[in-house]
């Protein structure tokens, strides 16, 4: 095996020449500005998708705990298809299928496309945990809130959801270091994110060893921080006196 | 809207490009659940080890697994066993090292808490029987935390199984990849990958329905 | 007009009966024990009263307004009913005053400042007004359930409807929320409490009822009913209760 050559950021994309400075200029990349673009789409794909599953997932969590059997219905069957169905075959059905059957969806970036996929596959693992986090509250908060005259949206707002939030904070957070992970599926679609970055750049250099080294650490630094920011939500939001709690 | 046509899904098609994959999909699943619970066992007993020396580098085997997508592991066995062994190596065996070490990482997080959820009083039990360390994991503790365990682990073994389809990523001929070439030779993608959906989605669903009830009966048993 | 008036009310889970033609009536400032052996529906009549378990037939009525009416805005009978519970309920992410004022703000629809007076002015009433700024976990649980009784009399209710106050207590706290309850009850309050505490209902109680597997057995005076229960299910339940 030879050295190391991490040279190989430092070279123009195109033909091969390395770059002083390690950064293109005039309209030619190198490896390194391809590396952070990547990076760039990768944490785009990911926050966007986070933002679309919390919303989808907490609604449908929200659903299966009311007493409305229809809504109950309307969120298991929501969660069981998204969960039941392996992520990359979703993305295919969103790139491949969907806009085959719904026509104005051929105008939709594939950009777009990957974010509702990776969006609605974790919305149905949030709406898992927002469910069991709002059931893991006696019943009598539920019943304390209605007794007080407040209506049942008035309850999940200022009763149940703000206790069940705190409470689902870690396994969220675990879900969004997933979703960082889970992006890489959007290679396949040809979303150049960091995956089909490492795949294409090993191709083209036959540095396998130190593209894969960047792509992985840059994955390790994206969930680092997710994690990190998750940890500072959750100091911030603890409840005084309750286990975990300060005093 | 587009019209669908299903009529070219004849036995042929399904024998002669759909079976081969699903077989590969099973293999894998099973060899990568077998040898990944044996291997995350291990991993489980040197995590809950008090030397450093053995739960420091099952932690950091642990931990890095996890916190690296999957397909990056598949990308990264595929580039480092050839170098490795000295020789290329076929897109499949690759994939079936790969997941049998990946999941590894996540069952023995699995028989960690199992362990874990066990009395600290059985081990002193089986001691005070005068079993060996040995004796007390394999005839006491194990089989109470399999079992205590045994809806988790089926549990992520859906999860392994939605996962092989990932292979895709080095071309190896799984379930999804017989459906897409399928597809692609009739010229039927959206077809066939709704196809693949369906028959994915029936097999997830199913088999969870199945670790639920299991669920209940050690709910009861217990 | 009775302020609470049960008519015949039964209710089932699935094929289990839980209440079984249940009827009696609360005269304003009148005050009602309910006793009775655990799983004999005590709580779940009392819950029925202001809806929060639904009954399949009959129908309670609170102050002329028909609980099982579908056309009834449920949150706004609610709102003029208080209720204590089991394990008391606040809302463990709020100050305490926030506990007392978010239902004045949010349903009756009191300013912030008149309903933090009000807070204020109710737990010194309860004694605990050096807690104010507190969260409820901080709270020992006698002084939670008095911070819960101060809750529901913040909305100012015209009756209160106390779900077993101190059967969660350890018992050297049973009394200091037993005192409020008390001093509640001589001020005229119109309130229905489920209880196995004796000694409360001989002191303030007017009527006491006894119920049995969803059943209302005895419906007494105070008086006659520890004088001398016609039922021998009562008798055997106070003799068990009395002894210690």
């Amino acid at each position: 095996m030879s050295a190391w050559d991490w040279q190989v950021f430092c070279k123009n994309t195109l033909d091969g020449s390395v770059v002083a400075g390690c950064f293109g200029s005039g309209g030619d990349i190198t490896y390194f500005d391809w590396l952070l673009s990547a990076w760039g789409w990768t944490l785009s794909v990911s926050i966007l998708a986070l933002v679309v599953a919390l919303l989808l997932g907490s609604v449908m969590g929200i659903l299966r705990t009311t007493p409305s059997r229809g809504l109950v219905l309307l969120g298991n069957a929501w969660t069981e298809l998204f969960r039941n169905i392996p992520l990359l075959v979703q993305i295919f059905l969103w790139y491949h299928v969907v806009p085959a059957l719904i026509p104005p969806l051929r105008a939709v970036p594939s950009f777009i496309l990957v974010v509702l996929g990776l969006g609605l596959f974790t919305s149905a693992r949030i709406s898992e945990q927002v469910r069991a986090g709002i059931q893991s509250l006696s019943r009598g908060q539920r019943m304390a809130g209605l007794a007080m005259g407040f209506t049942l949206p008035q309850t999940y707002r200022y009763v149940l959801l703000p206790m069940a939030f705190r409470i689902v904070i870690p396994p969220l957070t675990s879900e969004s270091m997933n979703i960082i992970k889970n992006s890489s599926v959007a290679f396949a679609v040809s979303i150049s994110e960091l995956t089909l970055f490492a795949l294409q750049a090993q191709e083209e250099t036959s540095r396998g060893i130190e593209i894969y080294l960047a792509v992985t650490g840059l994955y390790f630094i994206s969930a680092f921080a997710i994690n990190r920011f998750m940890l500072w939500l959750e100091g911030h939001l603890r409840v005084p006196g309750m286990i975990g709690g300060g005093k | 809207m587009l019209n669908l046509d299903f009529s070219f899904f004849s036995w042929q098609v399904v024998s002669g490009y759909i079976v081969k994959g699903f077989i590969f999909s099973i293999e894998l699943t099973l060899i990568a659940m077998v040898g990944g619970i044996l291997l995350g066992t291990l991993l489980a007993l040197m995590r809950l080890s008090s030397r450093r020396w053995l739960n420091l580098p099952a932690a950091g085997y642990v931990n890095t697994m996890r916190s690296v997508p999957l397909v990056m592991v598949i990308l990264w066995f595929f580039l480092l066993i050839p170098l490795v062994i000295g020789r290329p190596l076929g897109a499949e065996i690759s994939a079936i090292i790969t997941f049998t070490i990946f999941e590894a990482a996540y069952y023995s997080e699995i028989m960690r808490a199992g362990i874990q959820s066990i009395p600290r009083g059985q081990v002193g039990a089986g001691y005070a029987l005068g079993m060996t360390y040995a004796q007390t994991m394999r005839l006491v503790v194990l089989p109470q935390a399999f079992r205590n365990m045994l809806p988790v682990l089926l549990t992520q073994t859906i999860i392994l199984f939605q996962d092989t389809s990932l292979v895709y990523a080095i071309g190896a001929y799984d379930l999804l990849k017989g459906f897409e070439i399928a597809g692609k030779n009739f010229n039927r993608p959206v077809e066939t990958y709704l196809v693949a959906a369906v028959l994915y989605f029936a097999i997830c669903f199913s088999l969870s329905m199945l670790v639920k009830r299991l669920q209940q009966r050690i709910a009861i048993i217990r | 007009m009775s302020m609470i008036e049960i008519r015949n009310i039964s209710k089932w889970y699935g094929q289990f009966q839980v209440l079984t033609d249940c009827s009696t009536n609360v005269e304003k400032g009148e005050v009602i024990v309910v006793c009775g052996p655990s799983g004999s529906g005590k709580s779940t009549l009392i819950k029925c009263v202001n809806g929060l378990e639904p009954f399949q037939t009959g129908d309670v009525v609170v102050d002329g307004i028909s609980v099982a009416d579908p056309k009834t805005n449920l949150p706004k009978l609610r709102s003029r009913v208080g209720m204590v519970f089991q394990h008391f309920e606040l809302f463990p992410h709020m100050k305490i005053t926030e506990n007392l004022a978010i239902a004045q703000v949010k349903v009756l629809g009191r300013g912030q400042d008149e309903a933090r007076e009000r807070a204020l002015k109710l737990l010194d009433r309860v004694g605990l007004a050096a807690h104010a700024h507190k969260y409820p976990g901080q709270l020992s649980g006698g002084q939670q359930q008095r911070v819960a009784i101060a809750r529901a009399l913040a909305m100012d209710p015209i009756a209160m409807l106390f779900d077993e106050p101190t059967s969660a207590l350890d018992p050297e706290m049973i009394n200091e929320v037993l005192d409020v309850m008390v001093e509640l009850a001589q001020e005229g309050m119109t309130m229905m409490v489920v209880t196995h505490e004796m000694g409360f209902a001989r002191k303030v109680a007017h009527r006491v009822i006894f119920m049995d597997q969803g059943k209302i057995v005895e419906d007494d005076q105070k008086e006659a009913f520890f004088g001398s229960p016609r039922s021998e299910r009562a008798q055997v339940f106070l003799s068990k209760i009395l002894q210690h």
